[in-house]
């Protein structure tokens, strides 16, 4: 048993979602993923069982495992009560944490992910608020939220929030003594860690390419980089 | 035998949802996008059905969508989530109701592990502990705020001003159901129903008098797959998603959409837009789309609620087609009004979707 798979099987998700695959394809077959993307949730099953650390390492490496949507469909469907899903969620978690996520486009989004979410979860207690749903970042939401973004104070007063105040509510303010309690249990439990490996490891893959990266936020080249960035090999 | 049988089985998909004194944590998503919906759900538990609803100001995210796009451990996860569990102990109740089927999946699966891993429940204890001196006892009744509403849509039921009928012709109206993928598709056995045949949403529809449409993609997720939407690169994975569930319910010709996940009923909303403007195509014969509803903006409409106060002008899909077909008196220059009646402008027109 190699070093990669001993890895991935500490993590409790790899350990319930792997139970032996018999290689049926119904995974597939329901896969969101596999419809859009050239991706197979089977093959990986089958990798990863194989125990082959060269073959673990070059999916560690690979835009594959970045396909996956996480909408655990896969769960309901395998007959053997496997969770392809879950394998995903530990091999992006060894993949980041090995720095091999930066080798492919996919996975170097995660620096987009970290700076725009992540950051945002500490800052305003939040994963989502109005304030990082730009109609510059988000066209799609369409000319409705442009005029949601540039009312939001009286449309959240008039939906009955409490926007940006203190007290209970929509969209209130997170008192910091409250986001002090999300920082130290983001220190505790590793996701400081995480956040830092995400950055150490962009940032050396940014000075590779020679694209300017900033200390913190969106405004940088790289981050517009691994956002839009799409070479058009990923359905094929 | 085979009547038994089914009761049987079905039975195994029927889960128990406390009578009243709820903890309830609020979504990210639904209070960005649709703010008027949560305000609906506590007008019609606490005025309307008089229920004991308790919010603490100092819950927060649950991280969902930082541990479904893989940058926040499941430990933290894990803590954060705890960290609630404390709140609702300190505050002596012990029903927990997330608004978000993403937190509503995540608290579940917590629980889940902690009854197969009792060691990790007991490392999240220590974590939780040294962060913030608090401790917890886990939950007696986790449900989601969807289940609340079956639960009580009888009572609704008894106090509707309208029903799903189409006023003008007396028939029900025709509607599609999205169950968000995070509802029972990992825990079948915690959603009403299971993954298989929820009746979480059905039982509201019927009970308040519309017919439910069953399509080939009725159980294809929406297409969110969190990095797939948030970052620009992968929207197209996003997009593809709902149009192939757009596609396969339009012969049925839908009256609107409901979803009980706060991510489907922005997505299957906006999604539309997209590609009438990227397509010159809509879902509906009006070249106006098909409106899609939360299930609070529903009730809330059969509880007679005034469309606006609900939020119904947030959405990108008209909803106006509907309002008249369930014969609901609306005015149309008060769409895009203020808090205060005041004028805040209007949105653009689309350059395809009829609004």
């Amino acid at each position: 048993m190699g070093k990669l798979y001993d890895r991935l099987n500490q993590d409790i998700r790899f350990i319930e979602g792997l139970n032996g695959c018999m290689n049926c394809g119904v995974c597939t077959a329901i896969c969101p993923a596999a419809e859009f993307y050239h991706y197979d949730p089977r093959v990986i099953c089958d990798t990863v069982q194989s125990k082959d650390e060269k073959l673990i390492e070059a999916l560690l490496r690979s835009e594959t495992i970045w396909y996956c949507g996480e909408c655990m469909s896969c769960k309901t469907r395998c007959p053997r009560n496997n969770t392809p899903g879950f394998i995903i969620m530990a091999l992006r978690k060894l993949s980041q944490e090995l720095g091999y996520f930066t080798d492919s486009e996919k996975g170097r989004q995660q620096f987009a992910i970290k700076r725009a979410i992540g950051e945002n979860i500490l800052r305003s207690g939040y994963c989502v608020n109005p304030d990082i749903v730009s109609p510059q970042m988000h066209p799609e939401q369409g000319p409705v939220w442009d005029w949601i973004s540039r009312n939001t104070p009286e449309i959240m007063e008039k939906m009955g929030s409490n926007y940006k105040q203190e007290g209970v509510g929509g969209m209130r303010t997170i008192a910091p003594e409250v986001l002090a309690e999300l920082n130290q249990i983001f220190e505790v439990t590793g996701c400081k860690t995480m956040f830092e490996t995400i950055e150490k490891h962009s940032k050396h893959k940014a000075d590779e390419l020679g694209i300017e990266i900033s200390d913190e936020g969106i405004g940088n080249e790289y981050f517009m980089t691994v956002f839009t960035d799409n070479n058009g090999t990923h359905n094929s | 035998m085979v009547s038994e049988g089914k009761k049987r089985v079905w039975e195994d998909y029927q889960k128990e949802i406390a009578d009243d004194h709820y903890f309830y944590v609020r979504s990210c998503i639904r209070q960005t996008f649709f703010p008027g919906s949560e305000t609906a759900f506590l007008r019609i538990m606490r005025n309307d059905l008089g229920k004991d609803v308790f919010e603490d100001a100092r819950h927060t995210t649950c991280t969902g969508i930082g541990y479904h796009t893989d940058i926040v451990p499941l430990e933290t996860t894990m803590t954060i989530i705890a960290r609630h569990f404390a709140l609702m102990t300190e505050a002596g109740y012990t029903n927990i109701i997330p608004s978000c089927v993403t937190s509503f999946g995540l608290y579940t699966e917590v629980l889940d592990t902690w009854k197969h891993f009792p060691e990790m429940e007991a490392k999240i204890r220590d974590y939780l502990w040294k962060a913030t001196k608090k401790e917890f006892k886990v939950p007696e009744n986790l449900v989601h705020t969807s289940d609340i509403i079956y639960k009580f849509r009888d009572q609704i039921k008894e106090k509707s001003k309208i029903s799903l009928v189409n006023k003008k012709t007396g028939l029900p109206l025709k509607v599609v159901e999205h169950i968000g993928c995070h509802y029972a598709k990992m825990f079948p056995a915690t959603g009403i129903g299971g993954a298989e045949f929820p009746s979480v949403l059905t039982g509201m529809i019927e009970s308040w008098g519309g017919s439910v449409i069953d399509y080939p993609e009725r159980r294809h997720c929406c297409g969110f797959g969190f990095r797939q939407y948030l970052v620009m690169a992968n929207r197209g994975y996003s997009v593809s998603n709902s149009k192939k569930k757009f596609e396969s319910m339009q012969p049925y010709q839908p009256d609107f959409i409901v979803a009980n996940c706060p991510g489907c009923s922005m997505f299957l909303d906006r999604w539309q837009y997209t590609i009438a403007e990227l397509e010159g195509i809509t879902f509906d014969d009006k070249g106006m789309g098909i409106p899609v509803l939360t299930y609070e903006e529903m009730a809330g409409l059969v509880m007679g609620y005034s469309p606006w106060e609900l939020g119904l002008q947030m959405h990108q899909v008209s909803v106006e087609p509907l309002l008249d077909k369930l014969g609901i008196a609306y005015k149309k220059e008060e769409k895009y009004l203020g808090a205060h009646g005041q004028n805040i402008g209007e949105p653009q027109k689309p350059q395809f979707l009829i609004v």
